[in-house]
């Protein structure tokens, strides 16, 4: 299933949040060799998981993770501004209404069916909190997967050769988008809205005057 | 009324002391017909500032009982970055209903919904607006003004920054070259195709930096930022 938890919440799923930060590490330092900090965990995490980011989450059956990105809004700290000015013409991108999305990552094994979903679940945040545009830090490799859902990135700006290669985009998610990728997920959109809302809306109440 | 919140929006940046800060707060409530607008900001090393229409026995109250301990909204709001509308809080604990109760007494209202603000190094602050009308009725109201508050709160908050870094007469934001003539060609009437391919770049990049360049002109929208951008000077068209 799709969760959506902020970081200071991923105590509560300590094995999702294990396997989470480990597959990180498997594919951005083992897999695709960035210089990224891995830790005697054999954990991938840098400063932005401290700025108690959105992630939303693959969870396989097993409580394992199966997929993952995450989300920070870009008028606070984010990788782009940080790090990325000279990918953006010098645009620092800031607007309650333009979200970062950083570390989309898959578990070894995981296949378009998972990718389907987190796509999903960003539309789902896209849609829910009003948001016009996520902007990213992307590699060839994400980018073809983007593509193949039908979600063509457009890069600002590109840095480094072949493995190495990183860019900048923006994408964003459309209407017409949800229904193949709901069915690439093999997801229905009321299950997709269930678990957005469950994981949003604590415990509604009837009334909070009736407490009262 | 959008009229009436792109003016009040125009008014926030010229604010510059408490006072005025307070009495936008003030204005805010009276023109969206609330029960209160409240901005609060606690920093990172516990430092406070806020500013709102809660009445001066409730702050106190508050205070005493030391309700920031306890308080459902800012438990649920903590450190975020998504609006929540107060319905959808955790008020199953008897001590999460007792200070719900006290705040009704206090002419607090029935409903709230915060938008928590995230702005650099780390910086968080909440903006909440308070009612007292029906729970479907609350709904329409944070349907109808849900992105025009999202703006205001960012308003709000960036004067509170400057506040806070004592920056004197930094009122006028600024735009880098490629924002500013992403307005510039917008305020020339080009359509955003046009704008687009005469900066070559595509479509989506020349929406990201008319929006990213609305933020920093504190705009309700493209046309209000071609407006503001061209009355401080940023672009001659």
């Amino acid at each position: 299933m799709l969760r959506y938890i902020y970081a200071n919440d991923l105590y509560q799923y300590p094995l999702l949040r294990d396997t989470m930060f480990q597959d990180r590490a498997d594919q951005f330092k083992r897999r695709l060799g960035w210089d990224v900090h891995v830790n005697e965990a054999g954990e991938e995490r840098d400063e932005y998981d401290d700025m108690n980011p959105l992630y939303v989450i693959w969870e396989k059956p097993d409580g394992t993770h199966g997929g993952s990105m995450r989300f920070l809004p870009t008028t606070g700290d984010t990788m782009v501004n940080d790090h990325f000015l000279h990918l953006t013409d010098g645009v620092r991108i800031e607007s309650p209404f333009i979200w970062e999305c950083t570390r989309f990552c898959l578990a070894p094994g995981a296949d378009r069916q998972v990718t389907a979903a987190l796509t999903l679940g960003a539309g789902e945040i896209m849609e829910e909190f009003h948001l016009e545009h996520f902007v990213g830090v992307f590699d060839p490799r994400m980018e073809r997967i983007y593509s193949l859902m039908g979600l063509v990135p457009d890069v600002l700006g590109r840095t480094g050769e072949g493995r190495e290669a990183i860019g900048v985009g923006l994408w964003d998610m459309h209407e017409d988008v949800f229904e193949p990728t709901l069915d690439r997920a093999g997801i229905d959109r009321e299950t997709s809205k269930r678990w957005f809302h469950e994981a949003f809306e604590h415990r509604p109440i009837p009334d909070l005057r009736a407490i009262a | 009324m959008t009229t009436e919140l792109q003016n009040f929006l125009e008014d926030i940046q010229q604010v510059d002391d408490f006072a005025e800060f307070q009495d936008a707060t003030v204005r805010l409530r009276d023109l969206l017909k609330v029960t209160h607008v409240v901005y609060h900001w606690v920093n990172s090393v516990g430092e406070r500032f806020g500013a709102g229409t809660y009445s001066s026995e409730w702050v106190d109250r508050y205070l005493e009982k030391d309700y920031l301990r306890m308080d459902p909204v800012i438990f649920g709001c903590f450190q975020r970055f998504t609006p929540v509308n107060w319905k959808q809080l955790d008020w199953s604990s008897k001590a999460a209903k007792a200070f719900f109760r006290d705040a009704l007494d206090y002419g607090v209202g029935n409903q709230g919904w915060t938008i928590p603000i995230r702005g650099p190094n780390g910086q968080f602050a909440l903006f909440t607006l308070n009612g007292d009308v029906s729970d479907a009725a609350w709904e329409r109201v944070i349907a109808r003004y849900e992105r025009d508050l999202m703006v205001i709160a960012h308003e709000f908050n960036k004067k509170a920054l400057a506040f806070d870094s004592h920056e004197e007469g930094q009122a006028c934001p600024s735009l880098s070259p490629r924002e500013a003539a992403a307005i510039t060609h917008i305020a020339k009437g080009l359509s955003r195709g046009q704008a687009a391919s005469e900066m070559g770049i595509s479509e989506h990049t020349l929406r990201v930096y008319v929006e990213s360049a609305r933020h920093k002109l504190g705009a309700m929208n493209t046309t209000h930022a071609v407006a503001r951008a061209l009355s401080m000077g940023l672009i001659i068209v």
